[in-house]
């Protein structure tokens, strides 16, 4: 089947620098896909890409057969900013109904996607009032309130305990088996290790995509952590010396 | 645009309203105060025979004017939240249109603007014995039409503006010019030639024109009409230009 997104050639200048070199990957329909790199190497940029909210200079990003940001995809892409955007002066329950309600979805549709993150009893209060991981899962439901297509996640997990993160994990692997596109960024390990595929964005340039285990394996490593360690060190050798 | 997002956008917008009981105490009482302050300002100056006094002329420019000056201010301040949490890139990834959103401000402020003007003029034609030829329903109209021009204007600057110092300066820029050439300190035909052309492009004039024209005849005369026209023309103007600085894509 034809894959969920294909970025070809991509090239992205934010503020006068030139933040994505001509990078090209593929998302699998079904499937969680992980993206991964240094703070500050372009994930942000790339999701904006997908969704069609950043200017591109050159290449193509195709989503769901479709030129990134057509508007027919607005109805089947899904997207959680890396600072959680919801209205702070409504409650949680308020904003989840206002998202639901863009993509016409009614009121039981906004109930379960707020106890789906766990904020069930939190429901009435103020977004303004939560706590910092709370505000980000309020944000998260308003993602996936909609049952997306194509879900695009910057940085959905952080702030959260390790038992939330592993329910929402679960969560996620859950709708890819119903079917669901998943693209997860993160800073997070073990989070990696539990996509079924990888993509590592240095500088803006792709290093590797890959499941985990084959990562793993080109790094000469067990250990995920030390495996990207290894080869964003050789990418930076081989770009200090190309000969 | 869909009726059902507008509804949606529109009811999102109130909530918020809603949920800030502090606005709203401060968008019912305030005007009224002022009205207040001016009502004794004016209350001993005598009033030549056969000419309105003072306070009915200020207190009927007032009603029409308080709506367009906070509503423009409110509705500035809430695009550019909209702009800085990234509410505003979110929705633009959802069905939503931009028409939608910005209608959905104008219905709601509009709407906001409308309550406001009412109870300021129960106060003044019930309080304080404002008295107009023509019907009071009509200053209300008139005060909602020209609220529904500040959320306009109000959503178009806000585009140019990147903080919030930046937005409220943008009220004097466009909201006092407005007031010092509408005709209320000195009358339109009295100006200067080119201060009366600058004033003849500036909708508040055309607004407080609808006013006085309430003020001194019983019906609904075709001047004011026409000055109603020209203020939802603007208003309508000021939302395209808006929804043109609405870029989905940005840097
Ligand atoms: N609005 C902007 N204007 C100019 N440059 C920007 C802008 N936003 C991001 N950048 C730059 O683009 C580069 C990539 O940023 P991006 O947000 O995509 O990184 P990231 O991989 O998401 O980082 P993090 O893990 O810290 O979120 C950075 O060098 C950043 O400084
Ligand atoms: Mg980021």
């Amino acid at each position: 089947m034809e894959d969920a997104i294909a970025v070809r050639d991509l090239v992205v200048d934010r503020g006068g620098r030139r933040v994505l070199h001509g990078l090209s990957a593929v998302v699998p329909r079904g499937a969680v896909t992980g993206l991964l790199g240094p703070s500050g190497s372009g994930k942000t940029t790339l999701m904006r890409a997908v969704v069609g909210v950043q200017v591109v200079t050159a290449g193509t990003v195709t989503v769901l057969g479709r030129p990134a940001g057509s508007p027919e995809l607005r109805h089947r892409v899904g997207y959680l900013t890396q600072a959680p955007s919801v209205y702070a002066d409504l409650t949680v329950r308020e904003n989840a109904r206002y998202f639901a309600a863009l993509h016409g979805r009614g009121r039981a549709d906004a109930d379960r996607a707020v106890a789906d993150v766990g904020l069930a009893r939190a429901a009435g209060q103020l977004v303004g009032t939560l706590s910092g991981g709370q505000r980000s899962r309020a944000s998260l439901a308003c993602a996936l309130v909609a049952e997306p297509e194509l879900v695009v996640l910057d940085e959905p997990t952080v702030g959260q305990d390790p038992v939330l993160r592993a329910d929402l994990w679960a969560q996620f692997h859950a709708m890819a088996a119903r079917g669901t596109t998943l693209l997860v960024s993160s800073h997070v390990m073990d989070e990696a290790a539990r996509c079924d595929r990888l993509l590592l964005i240095r500088e803006g340039r792709l290093i590797a995509d890959d499941s985990p285990a084959a990562v793993r394996a080109a790094a000469g490593v067990d250990d995920l952590d030390e495996a990207f360690l290894r080869l964003i060190r050789a990418h930076q050798a081989d770009q200090e010396d190309p000969s | 645009m869909s009726p059902r997002i507008l509804a949606a956008t529109t009811g999102r917008i109130l909530r918020q309203l809603r949920h800030d009981r502090r606005t709203l105490a401060l968008l019912a009482v305030v005007p009224s105060a002022l009205l207040t302050l001016v009502y004794f300002m004016y209350v001993d100056q005598p009033t030549p025979p056969g000419q309105t006094s003072t306070f009915d002329r200020v207190a009927l420019i007032m009603l029409g004017f308080f709506p367009f000056v906070i509503m423009f201010l409110v509705t500035s301040i809430a695009m550019l939240r909209e702009r800085t949490t990234g509410t505003l890139e979110r929705l633009l990834t959802t069905p939503l249109g931009k028409l939608d959103l910005l209608f959905g401000y104008g219905l709601a402020f509009g709407a906001a603007a409308a309550v406001q003007a009412a109870i300021a003029s129960a106060v003044a034609y019930w309080v304080f014995g404002l008295d107009t030829a023509g019907d009071g329903l009509l200053v209300l109209l008139i005060a909602a039409l020209n609220a529904v021009l500040a959320v306009a204007l109000g959503l178009f600057c806000s585009a140019f503006a990147r903080t919030e110092f930046q937005a409220v300066q943008f009220m004097p820029v466009v909201v006092v010019p407005q007031l010092l050439l509408c005709g209320l300190f000195v009358p339109r035909g009295e100006m200067a030639g080119w201060l009366q052309a600058v004033s003849d492009v500036l909708p508040l004039s055309y607004a407080v024109e609808a006013l006085q024209e309430v003020g001194a005849n019983a019906e609904p005369t075709g001047t004011m009409w026409r000055d109603l026209a020209v203020v939802a023309g603007s208003a309508l103007l000021a939302l395209v230009l808006a929804a043109a600085t609405l870029r989905r894509r940005s840097g």
